[in-house]
C-alpha cells in the first residue's frame, strides 16, 4: 500500500462535493409529511409587562393549525444557565420558551403561531393582540448600574448579574503608584451580531407511543442540548430525546446554546402531534440570536521609562443583555480576565467585571469569546505606553515578551492554575516584521508624511488560549462550568476494512469529516478513502461537548488519536498470535502489523480486521472486533500566538482607512491540514479586521436595534480586504500527542487591535492616541476635524 | 396563478400563490434546496441564481416574474455526474467552509467570468459585492474564480 504523510497535507475536503452541488442537507432543507410551521411574535418594546395576549383572531386566520402564548408553556422550567462566573453569586435570569409576563428586550418571544405553511403562520402574527405596559429602560451598561436606573430583574439589584474579579488588587494598587508613567484610557469594545449566513432554526417530532423526541436543530453541540433540553428544561429523561445537527452554515458561537424556540418547537410538536418546524429569518436573528462582545473599559497601565511595563489594572462593564443566554457569564470572567497578561510578563494585574442586565439582545460567546476583548485591551495599552515613552511599538513588546526558556509560564496566577505551554513570541514577530519589512515601511511613512500623506502600521503581538478545557479546571467549584470539558471519539474498524471515525466535537464548516480521516487513515496505516467520520446525531455517537473554543483539534481530535492507539495496540496482539511471535516483537507501521526485522512476516490492518471481526481465530481472551471508545481530557489549555501587522493609508479629507497590506503570523503549533488552517486564518481576519472599521450593534435610548438588517449592519464584503499575506510558525504545544493547539479564532483575535493600531499610528501627527471602534470615516474625519480646531 | 418555468432544462407548470417568492418557488414548490435563503434584504446573495442566463436574486422575485423564463440553479450546474469548472475550483481552492453562501457565489461567479473572461482580483471582488461570505474572509473564494476562469479558457480553447 502507498503511504504518504497525510498529516500536514492540503488534501481537498471530503464534504465539498455535497455543498457545491446543493446536495447538502441545512436545517431548512428538512422536508417530513404533514410538517407544520411556526412562526414567532416578537416583543417590539424593550421592556414591558405583558398584561394580556389575545390570539382569537389568530387562531381563525386560513391555515393555522393553532396560537399559543407563554402560558401555554408554563409548564416547562426556563433554560439552564450553564456557565455562571467562577467563585462569585450570579444573580441569573433566563428565558423561557415564550415569555410569560415580561420581556426585556426587543425580539423576546411572546406567542407563536402553528400554521399549515410559513405564509400562513406569518400572515395571522399580525391578527394577535398584545397588551403591553410599557417601562423604562437602559440600554448602556454604565447607566444600568447607576441608582435610580430602571430595574430589570427582582433578584440583581442595580441590574448587576456578577461582580467578579481576579488578580492582585493591593499589589497591582501599590505597582501603580510607584510607576513612571501611569496611562489611563477608557475603551470600548462594541457589541457585534455575528451574521452567520444559515440562521438558527428547528424542527422537532414527537412520538407518543414512546414518548420520545427528535429535535433536528443548529446547535455546535448536539449532546449538551440534549441534556440541557430534557434534564433542565422538559423533566423527562435524556433517553427521550434525541438532537441531531444538520449540516449548519456557520455559526461563530451563536449556535452553541440552547435557545427559547428549540424548547418551543419540541413542546409544540408534542402538544399538537404533527411535525414542526421554525426557521429563523434575518431580522429574528438581528435581535433574537445572541450577539457579541459589548464591554465598556477603564484601564491603566503603569510602566517605567524604559518600557517595563509594572501593573495593569482593568474595569469592564459587560453588558449581558436582557435575560442570559446559556454561558454568558462565563465569556467576559474566565475567558477574559484570565487572558489579560497577553503575551507579556507583566509583574501586576488587576480586572474586575461587573456582568451588567440592560434592555439589549442576548450577549455570548462570539468567536475568540472573551479572548478578544482581552487582546484589545492588552495590546492597546502596549501601543499607549510606547506613544507614551516616544518608544517604537515594536520595542515595548519585545521588552516584555515572555521569554521562550519561561515556558510553562504562569501569568502571575491570574490563570488560575493553568500556564501558557509553550510559545517562542520573538520568533512570530521577526517573521511578520520581516515580510512586512517594518523598517523600510517607517522610512516610507515619513516620506509620505511629508507628502501629506497618513500611512500608519499596526501590530498586535497576541497569545490566546484554545482547547478548553480540563474539568477540573473549568468546572463549576474553579471557573463556574456547569460540566466536564473532555471530548469523545469512537473508531471501528468493520470486517471490510473501512473504518468509521465518530466524534463529540461537531462541525459547521471546519472541515472535520476531512482531518480527522487524515489523523485516522495516517496512523492506522488505511486509505483516507477507507475512512468516515459521523458527528452531530446524539444517536450514534459518544457523548461530547461540542465545537467551540477552538476545542477540536487540541481535545477533540486527541479522543480519536487515543482510539486508533488502542486499536493499534490490539492489533498488535492479534497479530502477534496469528503470526506466532511474541508480542513485543510486533512492530506496527504504514498499516502493517509485522515481525521485528522481518517486514514479510506481517498482517494487514485489514487482515487483522477480518479476523477481528469472525472472530475464528483470536487469542484466548480476546473479545471481536475493533472498536475503542476514547474520552480525552485535557491536563491544560493550549496557548496559540503569533504577530499580525496591518498597514493602512487615512485620507484625512474623508476620514477613509485604507487597509494596504494585512500580514499574519500564526502559530497555532502542528497543522493538520494547512488550507484548512489558511481558510480559518483568512475568515478570522476578515471579522476581527470588520470589527475595528465596519461593525457595530447601535441601540437607540428605549432599546430598539437600529442595526437590524443586513441593510444597515456592515457584514463585510469582498472588495473591503486586501489579500491577507498569512505565514507561521510551528511551535508544538506539549499538551497533547497531537502537538496541535488550536487555529479557529488567532484571526479574530489578533486583527482588532493590530487595525486599530495602525490607524491610530496612522493619526500620531494629529496628536489622536486613542479613537474607539468602529473607525468609520465619520469618526475618523470628526477625530481630525477636531484636532485641527475646524468646524465640524 | 399559473406559471410555465423552464428549471434546469425541465419545463413545468404550476399553480403558484401571486405572493410567493421565486426563491420558495424553487425550494418548495420544485424542492431544489441548493439554493439558500440568508436575508431578507436583498444584501447576501445566498439565494442567487440564473434568470434567463443573467444572475438575479431569487428572494427578490415573485415566481410570476419568471414566468416564461429558464432558471439555472446549482443542481444544474453539474453534467452527467462531471462537475462544472466552477464546482471543481471551488472545491480545490477551499473556496467555501460551511457552504452555505457557496451556492450563490457560484452563480454570481459565473456571471463575473462570462463579463471578464480573465478577471483581476479587483474585478471579482467588486463583481461579488452583492454576495456576503462570513466564513472565507473572501481569498479563497476569489482564488477559485481565477481557477474557474483558467479552467473555463482552457476548455473554450481546447474546443475550437
Amino acid at each position: 500500500m502507498a503511504v504518504t504523510r497525510l498529516f500536514g497535507s492540503s488534501i481537498k475536503r471530503r464534504e465539498d462535493p455535497r455543498l457545491i452541488t446543493g446536495e447538502a442537507r441545512f436545517l431548512d432543507d428538512i422536508r417530513l409529511p404533514g410538517l407544520l410551521h411556526a412562526a414567532v411574535l416578537r416583543s417590539p418594546h424593550a421592556h414591558a409587562r405583558i398584561r394580556n395576549v389575545d390570539t382569537r383572531k389568530a387562531a381563525k386566520a386560513p391555515g393555522v393549525v393553532g396560537v399559543f402564548t407563554g402560558q401555554d408553556f408554563a409548564d416547562l422550567n426556563p433554560l439552564p444557565c450553564a456557565w455562571q462566573a467562577g467563585g462569585v453569586q450570579n444573580n441569573l435570569n433566563t428565558p423561557r420558551a415564550l415569555e410569560i409576563d415580561r420581556v426585556t428586550f426587543t425580539g423576546a418571544g411572546v406567542a407563536v403561531v402553528v400554521a399549515e405553511s410559513r405564509y400562513a403562520a406569518e400572515d395571522a402574527l399580525g391578527l394577535i393582540q398584545v397588551d403591553y405596559e410599557v417601562l423604562p429602560t437602559v440600554v448602556d451598561a454604565e447607566a444600568a448600574v447607576r441608582p435610580g436606573a430602571p430595574q430589570l430583574h427582582p433578584n440583581a439589584p442595580n441590574n448587576i448579574c456578577m461582580d467578579w474579579s481576579c488578580g492582585d488588587r493591593d499589589g497591582t494598587e501599590a505597582a501603580l503608584r510607584g510607576a513612571d508613567v501611569v496611562i489611563r484610557q477608557r475603551l470600548v469594545n462594541q457589541r457585534l451580531i455575528p451574521n452567520p449566513i444559515d440562521m438558527r432554526g428547528a424542527v422537532a417530532t414527537y412520538n407518543p407511543a414512546s414518548q420520545e423526541f427528535t429535535v433536528w436543530m443548529t446547535s455546535q453541540a448536539p449532546h449538551v442540548m440534549r441534556l440541557l433540553m430534557t434534564a433542565f428544561v422538559f423533566g423527562i429523561p435524556e433517553t427521550k430525546l434525541r438532537v441531531i445537527s444538520p449540516e449548519i452554515g456557520g455559526a461563530f458561537g451563536t449556535k452553541i446554546y440552547l435557545y427559547p424556540e428549540y424548547c418551543l418547537v419540541a413542546a409544540l410538536a408534542r402538544k399538537l402531534g404533527r411535525p414542526v418546524k421554525w426557521m429563523e429569518d434575518r431580522k429574528e436573528n438581528y435581535v433574537a440570536t445572541t450577539h457579541g462582545r459589548d464591554h465598556v473599559t477603564d484601564l491603566e497601565v503603569g510602566a517605567t521609562r524604559d518600557g517595563t511595563i509594572t501593573a495593569l489594572k482593568v474595569k469592564t462593564y459587560a453588558n449581558l443583555g436582557g435575560i442570559l443566554s446559556t454561558i454568558a457569564p462565563g465569556i467576559p470572567t474566565t475567558l477574559y480576565g484570565r487572558m489579560l497578561s497577553g503575551c507579556y510578563r507583566i509583574p501586576h494585574i488587576h480586572c474586575q467585571v461587573l456582568g451588567v442586565y440592560t434592555n439589549t439582545g442576548m450577549v455570548d460567546a462570539y468567536r475568540g469569546a472573551g479572548r478578544p476583548e482581552a487582546t484589545y485591551v492588552v495590546e492597546r495599552a502596549v501601543d499607549l505606553v510606547a506613544r507614551q515613552l516616544k518608544m517604537d511599538p515594536v520595542d515595548v513588546r519585545r521588552k516584555n515578551f515572555i521569554p521562550p526558556e519561561a515556558f510553562p509560564y504562569d501569568p502571575v496566577g491570574i490563570l488560575a492554575g493553568l500556564t501558557y505551554d509553550s510559545g517562542d513570541y520573538d520568533k512570530a514577530l521577526n517573521r511578520a516584521l520581516e515580510i512586512v519589512d517594518y523598517r523600510e515601511f517607517r522610512r516610507q511613512q515619513q516620506e509620505a508624511r511629508a507628502q501629506g500623506r497618513y500611512l500608519g502600521i499596526g501590530l498586535s503581538t497576541y497569545v490566546e488560549l484554545c482547547g478548553a478545557a480540563p474539568s477540573a479546571w473549568i468546572g463549576l467549584p474553579g471557573q463556574g462550568w456547569g460540566a466536564g470539558l473532555w471530548e469523545s471519539a469512537n473508531v471501528r474498524v468493520h470486517l471490510t476494512g473501512k473504518v468509521v471515525v465518530t466524534s463529540g466535537s461537531q462541525s459547521h464548516g471546519q472541515g472535520h469529516e476531512t482531518t480527522l480521516a487524515q489523523l485516522v487513515a495516517d496512523e492506522l496505516g488505511v486509505p483516507i478513502d477507507d475512512v468516515i467520520v459521523q458527528h452531530s446525531d446524539t444517536l450514534g455517537t459518544p457523548f461530547g461537548y461540542g465545537s467551540y473554543a477552538s476545542r477540536s483539534a487540541a481535545v477533540g481530535a486527541v479522543a480519536v488519536h487515543m482510539s486508533v492507539q488502542k486499536i493499534k495496540e490490539k492489533a498488535r496482539r492479534l497479530a502477534a498470535h496469528l503470526l506466532e511471535a511474541s508480542e513485543a516483537d510486533i512492530v506496527y507501521e504504514d498499516g502493517r502489523a509485522h515481525v521485528k526485522g522481518t517486514p514479510d512476516r506481517a498482517k494487514t490492518i485489514q487482515e487483522l480486521a477480518l479476523a477481528a471481526s469472525v472472530g475464528y481465530t483470536l487469542p484466548k481472551g480476546m473479545e471481536p472486533f475493533f472498536d475503542e471508545t476514547s474520552y480525552y481530557d485535557p491536563p491544560n489549555c493550549t496557548f496559540p500566538f503569533g504577530t499580525h501587522v496591518c498597514v493602512v493609508e487615512v485620507a484625512p479629507d474623508t476620514g477613509q482607512v485604507r487597509i494596504l497590506r494585512y500580514v499574519a503570523v500564526d502559530d497555532v503549533g502542528r497543522v493538520i491540514n494547512p488550507l484548512i488552517v489558511d481558510g480559518q486564518v483568512h475568515g478570522g481576519i476578515a471579522q476581527g479586521v470588520a470589527q475595528a472599521l465596519w461593525e457595530g450593534a447601535v441601540y437607540d435610548g428605549n432599546g430598539q436595534l437600529l442595526t437590524g438588517t443586513m441593510s444597515e449592519y456592515t457584514v463585510p464584503k469582498a472588495e473591503f480586504f486586501p489579500r491577507f499575506e498569512v505565514d507561521r510558525t510551528i511551535t508544538p504545544s506539549p499538551v497533547n500527542p497531537l502537538g496541535v493547539k488550536g487555529a479557529g479564532e488567532t484571526g479574530t483575535i489578533a486583527s482588532t487591535p493590530a487595525v486599530v493600531s495602525a490607524v491610530m499610528d496612522a493619526l500620531a501627527p494629529f496628536g489622536i492616541r486613542h479613537l474607539d471602534m468602529p473607525l468609520t470615516p465619520r469618526r475618523v474625519w470628526h477625530a481630525i476635524a477636531e484636532q485641527r480646531g475646524e468646524p465640524r | 396563478m399559473k406559471v410555465t418555468i423552464t428549471t434546469n432544462g425541465v419545463r413545468a407548470t404550476h399553480d403558484v400563490e401571486p405572493r410567493l417568492l421565486l426563491v420558495h418557488y424553487l425550494r418548495d414548490v420544485l424542492g431544489l434546496t441548493g439554493t439558500h435563503i440568508g436575508c431578507d434584504t436583498t444584501s447576501c446573495g445566498a439565494c442567487t441564481v440564473h434568470l434567463n442566463g443573467l444572475a438575479v436574486k431569487s428572494c427578490t422575485l415573485l415566481t410570476p416574474q419568471a414566468d416564461g423564463s429558464e432558471i439555472l440553479t446549482v443542481e444544474g450546474l453539474a453534467k452527467n455526474g462531471a462537475l462544472h469548472p466552477i464546482q471543481e475550483a471551488f472545491w480545490e481552492e477551499h473556496g467555501l467552509q460551511c457552504g452555505f453562501c457557496t451556492p450563490g457565489m457560484m452563480m454570481t461567479a459565473l456571471q463575473i467570468i462570462a463579463q471578464h473572461p480573465r478577471p483581476t482580483d479587483d474585478q471579482i471582488r467588486h463583481g461579488l459585492e452583492g454576495n456576503l461570505c462570513r466564513c472565507t474572509g473572501y481569498q479563497h473564494i476569489v482564488n477559485a474564480v481565477q481557477a474557474a476562469a483558467r479552467k473555463m479558457a482552457g476548455q473554450a480553447s481546447g474546443g475550437r
